[in-house]
Parts: C-alpha cells; sequence; structure tokens
C-alpha cells in the first residue's frame, strides 16, 4: 500500500502508449539490420506483424473480448517484433509464424491475456523454435552475403534450398564450437582474430545491431517507460561472470565486452527483463531478476549446449517472479522494516 | 449388477472421472509413454488387465484382507498381475517391450490402479469392481490414444507408427506431406503438458456447455481425491 497526498500531477500512460514508445526504440536495431542484411528482415517483421494481429483478434473473439480495445494496444505488435528480432533474419516464413502463434495463444491468452502471461511470450516463441527446430535456429546468415533481396525472399519463403553459403553459426556459438574443437589449445584471441566472423567488439556486424538496441533501450530509459534496474542488473549478471572467468583464463573465456554486445545480450536486457508482466514489479526485485537472468544466461550460453541463454535464462526467472515479489515489498512509507 | 449401476460404472470411468483428463492420476506414464499412439494404447490395455483382474481379487478378498495392512496387501495383489503382464509383453510382444521398458513393471506403482483398488474395490463386489477396473482403463485407453496420436501427428507427421510391432503385417501411415519437418516439442515432455492441458480444456468447454444447456441436471459427483 503506497499513501500519498493530492495533487498529482497526470500522466498519459496507457498501454498503447508504452507499447508504440517500445517499438520506437526498436527502430534503430532494425536499420541496422536493414544496413547490414538488406530488407529481408523488413518481410520478416510483417509476417510477424500480421501473423499475430490476426491471432490476437481471433483469441480475442473466441474468449468474447473487446477487439478493439486489445488490438490497438500494440502488445501484440510488440511480442511480433521481438520474435522476429530474435529469430535468424533468414528463418522460413512458417517457423515465424509457428514461434508468433505459440506466443499469443499459448503464452498469451491462455494464460488469460494481457497483464495475465507469467512467462514472456517472445521467449516462449524462442524456446519453442530452438527446442523443436534447432538446426535451422542456429543458421545466421554471415553479414555480408551478397545475395540480394530477391535471393532472400525465395530463402524465407521456401522457394530456394537453404545451402550453407547463406547461413552460419552466430559468433558465440562458431566461438563455443572452436574451443571446443580446440581443447585448450586454441586462444579465444586467436579465434576472434579471424576478422571474417569477428569485429571490433563482438560479432562482425552483429555488435552494432546490439549497440543499436542499447541505443533504443537507454532511449525508453530516459523516457521512463522502462526502469534502470532490470535491464542493468542483467548486464551486470553477464559482466561479473564473464569479467571473473575472463580474468582467471583469458585464453578460454572471451571478455565482458564481447559477452555484452553478443547474441541476445542487449535485446534482452532492454526489452527481454524489462516485461512489466511477466518481470518483477518490486525495485529490489527487478534488481534480482535481472541480475540472475544475467548469470543464467551467461552460464547457459558458455557450458551449455544451445546458442544462446537469454530466452532460457528469462523463462527460469519468469517462474520465481511470484517468490521474488512475496520478498521484496518494500516497507509501507513511515513503517520501518517488514510491511 | 442392475444395468443402471452398470452404466454409472461406465459412465465414470470413460468420461465423468477420467483417470487421465480428470482425476489427472497417472502422469508419468502419461508423459513418457504417449509419444505415439500404439504405445500409448498399449500401455493403457496392460493396464486395463491388471486393474480388471486386481479389482476382482481385491473384491473377493475385502473382508479377509486386515484393514491395518490393506495397502501392502494391494500392492502385492497388483505386483504379481503385473509380473504377469511383464512376462506375457516380454513373450509375445518382444519389440514393444523393449519400447515400454520399464513403464510395464512401473504400472504397479501406477496411482490409478491403487486408487480404484482403494477407493472402489475394496467397498464393492467383485463384478462391479471388475467392470470399474475395466471402464477406469478405458477412460485411459482413449485418452492416452488420443494423446499419443496427436503427440505423433505433430512432432513427426505420422500415426500408428510401430504398429508393426502388433501386427507384423501392418504399416504406419504418413499423414502429413513426408517433408513435414516435425514439431519435436509435440514429442518432448512440455508438449504432453501443453496438450493434456488442452484435452483438459476441451472436457470442460463439452460440460460447461453440455450445463448451460440443461440447467437441471443433477450435480457432479465429487472427484475422487488424488493419491500424490
Amino acid at each position: 500500500m503506497n499513501f500519498s497526498t493530492p495533487p498529482y500531477l497526470a500522466q498519459n500512460v496507457s498501454v498503447q502508449r508504452v507499447m508504440l514508445q517500445v517499438l520506437a526504440a526498436l527502430l534503430p536495431g532494425i536499420a541496422a539490420y536493414v544496413w547490414l542484411l538488406g530488407p529481408a528482415v523488413l518481410v520478416q517483421l510483417v509476417v510477424a506483424s500480421a501473423c499475430a494481429l490476426a491471432a490476437e483478434a481471433a483469441m480475442l473473439r473466441l474468449l468474447g473480448k473487446p477487439l478493439a480495445l486489445y488490438l490497438g494496444d500494440g502488445s501484440a505488435l510488440v511480442t511480433a517484433w521481438l520474435i522476429a528480432l530474435a529469430f535468424p533474419p533468414l528463418a522460413p516464413w512458417w517457423l515465424i509464424v509457428v514461434g508468433v502463434l505459440f506466443a499469443i495463444v499459448i503464452a498469451k491468452h491462455l494464460y488469460g491475456g494481457l497483464g495475465q502471461n507469467p512467462f514472456n511470450p517472445a521467449m516462449i516463441a524462442f524456446a519453442v523454435a530452438i527446442v523443436s527446430f534447432p538446426a535451422l535456429m542456429s543458421q545466421w546468415p554471415p553479414v555480408d552475403t551478397n545475395a540480394g533481396f530477391v535471393d532472400q525472399l525465395a530463402l524465407i519463403f521456401g522457394l530456394a534450398p537453404r545451402i550453407d553459403a547463406m547461413s552460419g553459426a552466430t559468433p558465440l556459438d562458431a566461438l563455443k564450437t572452436a574451443l571446443k574443437l580446440g581443447e585448450g589449445s586454441v586462444s579465444v584471441a586467436k579465434i576472434v582474430a579471424d576478422t571474417s566472423t569477428y569485429g571490433q567488439l563482438a560479432g562482425r556486424g552483429w555488435e552494432w545491431v546490439a549497440a543499436a538496441y542499447l541505443l533504443g533501450g537507454l532511449w525508453l530509459w530516459q523516457r521512463k517507460v522502462i526502469s534502470a534496474h532490470a535491464p542493468f542488473a542483467f548486464i551486470g549478471g553477464i559482466a561479473l561472470f564473464a569479467g571473473a572467468l575472463w580474468l582467471w583464463n583469458p585464453a578460454q573465456f572471451a571478455n565482458p565486452l564481447f559477452h555484452l554486445f553478443s547474441g541476445g545480450t542487449m535485446l534482452g536486457a532492454f526489452f527481454i527483463v524489462t516485461d512489466p508482466v511477466s518481470g518483477c514489479t518490486t525495485p529490489k526485485g527487478k534488481l534480482i531478476f535481472g541480475f540472475a537472468a544475467g548469470v543464467l544466461a551467461y552460464l547457459i550460453r558458455v557450458f551449455g549446449g544451445y546458442p544462446d541463454g537469454v530466452a532460457f535464462a528469462v523463462l527460469l526467472l519468469n517462474i520465481c517472479v511470484p517468490l521474488i515479489d512475496l520478498y521484496t515489498q518494500p516497507p509501507i512509507f513511515g513503517m520501518k522494516g517488514k510491511p | 449388477m442392475t444395468r443402471e449401476e452398470f452404466r454409472q460404472i461406465a459412465a465414470n470411468g470413460v468420461w465423468r472421472q477420467n483417470t487421465s483428463i480428470v482425476q489427472i492420476l497417472g502422469l508419468c506414464p502419461l508423459l513418457a509413454v504417449t509419444t505415439n499412439l500404439v504405445n500409448g494404447a498399449m500401455l493403457s490395455l496392460a493396464t486395463i488387465l491388471v486393474m480388471a483382474i486386481s479389482g476382482a481379487a481385491v473384491a473377493s478378498l475385502r473382508y479377509l484382507i486386515p484393514h491395518e495392512i490393506r495397502i501392502p496387501v494391494f500392492i502385492l495383489i497388483v505386483a504379481a498381475l503385473v509380473t504377469v503382464v511383464d512376462l506375457l509383453f516380454n513373450a509375445n510382444l518382444h519389440q514393444l517391450y523393449l519400447v515400454l521398458g520399464i513403464f510395464i513393471p512401473l504400472i504397479v506403482t501406477n496411482c490409478i490402479v491403487l486408487a480404484r483398488v482403494e477407493a472402489y474395490a475394496n467397498k464393492n463386489p467383485p463384478l462391479q469392481s471388475a467392470a470399474d477396473g475395466i471402464f477406469m482403463g478405458v477412460g485411459m485407453l482413449w485418452t492416452l490414444s488420443l494423446l499419443g496420436g496427436l503427440r505423433e501427428l505433430i512432432g513427426r507427421g505420422t500415426l500408428f507408427s510401430g504398429i508393426d510391432m502388433v501386427f507384423p503385417g501392418l504399416h504406419p501411415l504418413q499423414i502429413l506431406p513426408a517433408d513435414y519437418p516435425g514439431l519435436l516439442l509435440a514429442m518432448l515432455p512440455p508438449g504432453a503438458f501443453i496438450l493434456l492441458g488442452c484435452l483438459i480444456a476441451w472436457k470442460n468447454w463439452i460440460e460447461s456447455r453440455a450445463a448451460a444447456r440443461s440447467r437441471r441436471r443433477p450435480p457432479e459427483p465429487a472427484t475422487a481425491a488424488g493419491c500424490h
């Protein structure tokens, strides 16, 4: 319970407004994507959005909820965009559709719709896809593919065979595989020196996408759409573990900056762990949630079998949210200690 | 056993107190075995056999079994029957026996069997108890077959895979096109949970529609308490 006295400042915080700002914050990342890989990712975004809106409308109709109110709030669009950006950009269209349907129908509406879902729908989609189609989900195109837009479209819509030239491992995955194959004889520095895959900080090109997400996320923070707790705790969790292991053995563990600008770290930090529905609500809880998700993401990414760990880390922490929230209730104003 | 009594037992077992979607008992074999239709159906058939005979046996002995140690006695009876079924499978359906593996011996610990013995056979005459065992098993049979079929269809695009282990002349059906990639999730335990949830929702939906249609329906009997 919070007591405060009027007069209050009115603030326009409708769901629609928040969601539109989140969508706007994703634009720099999308721009970086287009600059790197061409406009194919826009096609994925359109496919995902159309599918999400259709699924949302169908579920709302089935559940007898007001269509216009919920369809217009943009929450389905945010889920769709996050899925399209988290999936490999040249994934076949049906993979995106399966992910979006799973996210909207099962992860969102079967749990009660907007504001009721215990799990982050976009991460559910990612987990479902990577568990079911690990090969397709690990095919990330190298950034200098000179394939034209038409070739990319053919790939997305299954009109062309999926040849290896169009698909490589993610920089994270490539590093992990190389280290494993080297069995201790290959150092990180040597692998990262290969400039066809790696750039200044992390994966060549992909580091710019990550930086663009960071930019969008900082803007969201500045606009007070998200609080700083969860994202910075998440980044801190990854950086702390990555830093400790890197200091201990720099030959076998990549430096913290590499991990911050690789894979889903930035997208996860500012757009996933900040989810107001499936994340913690108390400030202290957000810190715990973000930090633990970061640590788990790092551990899964480095020691696990999957190319990236953000999705599983967030889903595992989503289960813990009620418990964390229970133990981190802030004391009532004016009272000392426990509420 | 009157006709009405028989009808009640059948309705309870097959639908109203369905083991898998109402009582939600025996989830372990349900998750592990229903990766295809044949496995689910065959394990259910084995369970039906055990439940029918154990129901009749316990009901016949119900005045002789000391109340204080009834559970160990029930377990012994069930275990003896399961051993018979286990040996039967091993001898006649050896391939399938290898596939089902530990889940045939585990019928002993399946709480559906113990729950029906304790809740029904211990208090009712042998004939009714045997019927109860059979119909509870039939409820499990259709649910596990449906679940197995759905998982198989979504996960691999086939139906009746492994049928050749039961009837050597038959072949599995390829329902979806051969290049169907298969949603592996449906074959994994989470997929079983999600589909089971959908089945439960479907049953509740049918019930609520039926209830809405006839408002003056007698109240539902309370479901048996779970044993886990």
